[in-house]
């Protein structure tokens, strides 16, 4: 599967995704189907999905503590620990835990191989590269706020946080810029910074030759996803407009269990939200699962306690080792020549004879 | 080692979170808005232009008056229909729509829109 | 056995990709010599009752893999999806970012894709994918899944004994995927169908039997240290006088067999000889053991059963001689598997207790429920409480840098202890860059098996980027010394150094220590324990 073909085929499968409810809505005008049933089916999938496959994981045990100590341990009291990479209990693990989820410390470590060869000898650099952390934490963090201010249309009345959200996510008041027309309603950074974020992170994967190499359409797939989810929710704003209100009362009567599909709310929507159903659909089975899996990371989520604080393996089996019985048996004549005690003890001379 | 208590409780921190809306909104009413119109505005029957249009997309229309006012000094808006309109949100607009709480209001609020109109513009006087 | 290129040649590697090439699934593996390592012989696997032992050659077509090998494999695969939660995680999350692929030294080294870390955790992955989830099953090669063939058991295999198990790579996996736990699976998965080196198996089979890896049997093991017992006599006037198997001592001392058997680590072994030597009037009481006498553990290159056998025979033997605790010697992968698997695997010891330094009387609370402490933190110790009477200046002529093995940086965290113990006994110390140490740390490109003669090429790839680094302090500072606390770094860092940084010479920890050690009653000291003249002696060493 070259880079080629997984574009092609990734972007083949979100441009039938965004067909399907321009067709199904647009000609056909099944609102209830892309309304009502498939956001419900979509809903049910991720939420039990998401359950299956963490139980699941769960199901398997941690047979051993095998965290990755990133600093030095937890030791004599003159020698300073790294209480947080290399944590010696549940405190450290939790502030490991938050600073990973929180800042993406492990990528932050990130690096880039400059390797050269000068006059027959290796050169070898290591160089700062802090940019698939920052698009990732970008990316991650706008698409957070972004699904934190959809809670206006998620909620009534309208929580004061999302208010607080709007406010300082349109800081900017881009609204104001000097065109005729344009700019109202206000501009939003994340929606800005999310598209930049995600279109770099696709970039990455075709222009650096060895994310290229291992990319595979699983991995195109969801970021042409996200596009286009990003795309027609700023196409939607700024200038193919749908009645919001309605779009609220739609949303609100899927959440209140009582669904209304209200008439007049532009195909665009539909494609909209068909594509986020499809988002959160394909989410459990796929390596967005990310989401959850980071908490169950065994060599994040464990204490560097082995040797004070003993670890169960529930499956812990016997084993049959050599023993020094069979040892001493083996070697007994040897080791009592060299002088080495034995417990059983030299075969006497009669003994001896006998043999 | 298994964790599965904290396994479980994370799962349902983690999906009570993405089923918020469902267990906020059990709660509340939600009735849907209901601007009205006040009579004046139910008597002239059009406005600048088609409901459809205003509903969606007022505001563009009025960021566009404010540039070419302000800054080009287009005083007058020729709509669809051919009539001509004073392009004034205080004359023209709100001269029908003079009910802030009972119009506006109801669809912003609604939608947590903050329209920094009535940061210059003085809303007019509600008849109690 | 394959010519080894010259270092110029090996320095020209790409790490760049065409642009259109065809994906990586289509591809089969070349088995290349100087890169492979020779198949487990019968004998070794037999010895330990290893399934399918057979003659094979990886580079021959048929590799005579038992009729059912890909049910047995299959099965063995959902078997430890099963039992290793850290597998289920690692095949399902991977999201392919790349941040590991420029952080591995066998990539680094050869350019070759696959020794990217997410590949080789891919090339398992894809045969999960196409058995385990709806995506792999439904698109197949679509959907990232691959049919698991004789072709791509061979890439597994062929790219699962090019890891060291080094871990760097999970110090950067934004999930901490740890391609070490990919790597130790897999290799159980080719166990299973008989797929073995040869350079593991035997010492596997040495190990169980002798108690070490190159099979020394208990008296000529015994004559070995006698020899060290001479050697330390003629350069320091004072016969140490260790003992072996003895009952009733209070610790036990283990430490890899490599300490014993190869140049340089055996100076680290006289130097175990001289502190115990030194320390005994002070209170210490420790014996060797012939029978529990390899600490490094390859059976953990084998399975982790294997691994849990050997390791056995430390508690067993413990248990047997009656002592108090465990003192283990400068070894890597010997200390994750005691840091991170012994307690689990064969404790509770509670036949053991917590250790305590007699010396100082310290008491080591974080090794009180595995009861075993690192030999270096126990000199710490006693060099913080001045209990040792060191020189440091008779290792003037060295300027020495601190090589931190992948397994105690990464597996342990043991990064201080070494280093005080080091500035302690020299005087000319000077580090790396800080991205090729600590945590950081690059392997030496030899580990978890992979010391072999026959894959010269492949280990002198791997280790180029922590000889890449000594190079550096090697030409900055004059380094010509290269320190570490791992049998295998002794082992191989004299041909690894000799290849890219040649005039640079490697200890154990402890052989500096002894010689900065003033032992009471010794006569002058002229030479080091390699014979080498020490600093100021040179003119009487004419004489």
């Amino acid at each position: 599967m070259n880079f080629v073909l997984s574009l092609v085929f990734s972007s083949l499968a979100v441009l039938v995704v965004v067909l399907i409810p321009w067709i199904g809505v647009g000609a056909l005008n099944l609102k209830i189907l892309f309304g009502v049933v498939i956001p419900y089916a979509a809903l049910a999938t991720f939420i039990v999905g998401i359950i299956v496959r963490v139980l699941d994981w769960g199901r398997s045990p941690v047979p051993y503590r095998i965290p990755t100590t990133a600093g030095q341990m937890w030791s004599f009291p003159w020698i300073k620990s790294n209480p947080i990479d290399n944590p010696k209990g549940t405190g450290g693990v939790v502030v490991r835990m938050l600073f990973e989820v929180l800042t993406f410390r492990s990528l932050f470590r990130n690096t880039r191989l400059e390797y050269s060869k000068v006059d027959g000898v290796p050169r070898i650099n290591y160089e700062w590269e802090k940019w698939l952390w920052l698009a990732a934490l970008l990316f991650h963090y706008s698409f957070l706020v972004i699904f934190l201010r959809h809670f206006r249309f998620f909620m009534e009345p309208v929580p004061g946080f999302v208010t607080l959200l709007e406010s300082l996510d349109g800081f900017l008041q881009m609204g104001a810029a000097p065109f005729n027309g344009f700019g109202l309603p206000g501009v939003y950074l994340t929606d800005m910074l999310l598209m930049a974020a995600v279109t770099w992170l696709l970039l990455r994967r075709i222009l650096y030759s060895q994310i290229r190499y291992l990319s595979l359409p699983a991995d195109y797939f969801p970021l042409l996803l996200i596009l286009s989810l990003g795309t027609t929710g700023i196409l939607m704003r700024y200038l193919l407009r749908v009645d919001i209100t309605k779009v609220k009362e739609l949303v609100i009567g899927i959440f209140k269990f009582s669904p209304v599909v209200p008439d007049g709310i532009g195909v665009i929507f539909y494609i909209h939200l068909f594509i986020l159903c499809v988002l959160i659909t394909y989410f459990p089975f796929s390596k967005l699962m990310h989401f959850a899996g980071i908490f169950l990371s065994p060599t994040r989520n464990l204490s560097n306690n082995n040797r004070f604080v003993r670890h169960v393996n529930p499956w812990n089996y016997p084993v049959k080792f050599h023993t020094y019985e069979e040892y001493e048996d083996e070697f007994r004549d040897a080791m009592i020549e060299v002088g080495l005690p034995v417990d059983k003890g030299a075969k006497t001379a009669e003994e001896g004879e006998k043999e | 080692m298994y964790d599965g208590g904290k396994i479980i409780v994370g799962l349902i921190i983690g999906i009570g979170l993405f089923l918020s809306p469902f267990i906020y909104n059990a709660g509340t009413a939600a009735k849907p808005p209901d601007p009205q119109l006040t009579k004046k505005a139910k008597e002239a029957k059009v406005c600048v232009a088609p409901k459809a249009y205003m509903r969606e997309s007022h505001f563009k229309m009025l960021d566009e008056w404010r540039h070419t006012v302000v800054r080009d000094g287009e005083r007058y808006y020729k709509a669809a229909d051919g009539k001509i309109y004073y392009k004034s949100l205080q004359v023209t607009c709100l001269d029908c729509h003079s009910d802030k709480t009972k119009f506006c209001d109801q669809c912003h609020n609604y939608l947590s829109v903050n329209p920094y109109c009535w940061d210059c513009h003085i809303a007019p006087e509600e008849k109690k | 056995m394959a010519d080894t290129p010259k270092a110029t040649e090996v320095a020209t590697i790409d790490h760049y990709r065409p642009l259109f090439e065809q994906g990586w699934m289509n591809k089969k593996a070349e088995i290349k010599p100087g890169i492979y390592c020779y198949g487990a012989k019968p004998k070794n696997t037999n010895a330990v009752g290893m399934p399918f032992p057979k003659d094979w050659n990886p580079t021959e077509d048929d590799w005579h893999l038992p009729e059912n090998w890909k049910s047995i494999f299959k099965e063995g695969l959902k078997d430890r999806l099963d039992k290793f939660r850290s597998l289920k995680i690692f095949m399902d999350i991977c999201v392919r970012c790349g941040a590991c692929a420029d952080k591995c030294h066998f990539f680094i080294g050869s350019g070759d894709p696959k020794n990217m870390p997410v590949m080789r955790a891919e090339l398992l992955r894809s045969i999960y994918r196409k058995e385990h989830t709806i995506g792999g099953k439904l698109l197949g090669k679509f959907g990232g899944g691959r049919e698991l063939t004789e072709d791509a058991l061979k890439e597994m295999w062929y790219y699962f004994y090019q890891c060291t198990e080094c871990r760097r790579c999970s110090l950067f996996c934004p999930y901490g995927i740890d391609t070490a736990e990919v790597t130790i699976l897999g290799r159980e998965l080719t166990n299973l169908i008989g797929l073995n080196i040869d350079w593991i198996a035997g010492p596997v089979a040495n190990c169980n039997r002798t108690g070490n890896h190159l099979g020394i049997q208990p008296h000529a093991y015994v004559g070995m240290i006698d020899f060290f017992v001479d050697e330390i006599e003629d350069v320091t006037g004072v016969r140490v006088e260790p003992d072996f198997n003895r009952k009733g001592a209070e610790i036990l001392f283990v430490t890899p067999s490599g300490d014993v058997f190869a140049d340089p680590g055996t100076y680290t072994a006289m130097g175990y000889l001289m502190l115990f030597h030194y320390l005994k009037d002070m209170g210490l009481d420790i014996t060797w053991s012939t029978y529990a006498s390899e600490g490094g553990n390859f059976g953990f290159f084998t399975s982790h059963e294997m691994a849990k056998r050997l390791n056995a025979k430390m508690y067993h033997e413990a248990k047997r001689l009656g002592v108090k605790y465990i003192i283990g010697g400068e070894c890597g992968h010997m200390w994750r598997v005691l840091n991170q698997y012994m307690d689990t695997w064969n404790g509770p010891a509670d036949f053991l207790e917590a250790p305590v330094s007699p010396i100082t009387g310290t008491v080591f609370e974080n090794a009180k429920t595995t009861k075993m402490i690192h030999l270096v933190e126990f000199t710490a110790d006693l060099i913080k409480h001045n209990k040792l009477k060191l020189d440091p200046s008779r290792n003037d002529n060295l300027k020495v840098t601190f090589h931190d093995s992948c397994n105690t940086a990464r597996g342990m965290g043991f990064l201080e202890e070494p280093r005080y113990v080091l500035k302690s006994v020299c005087n000319n110390f000077y580090e790396m860059p800080p991205e090729t140490i600590r945590e950081q740390t690059f392997c030496c490109g030899s580990g978890s098996g992979l010391n072999a003669g026959e894959d010269m090429e492949l280990r002198m790839r791997g280790g180029l980027p922590r000889a890449n680094a000594v190079k550096y302090v090697h030409e900055k500072h004059g380094v010509n010394m290269l320190a570490c606390i791992c049998a295998i770094d002794r082992a191989v860092f004299p041909e690894l150094m000799d290849y890219w940084v040649p005039g640079m010479d490697v200890t154990g920890l402890h052989e500096m220590v002894a010689n900065a050690l003033v032992l009471d009653g010794e006569k002058k000291r002229t030479t080091n324990l390699r014979g080498e003249p020490l600093p100021g002696m040179e003119e009487e060493e004419d004489v």
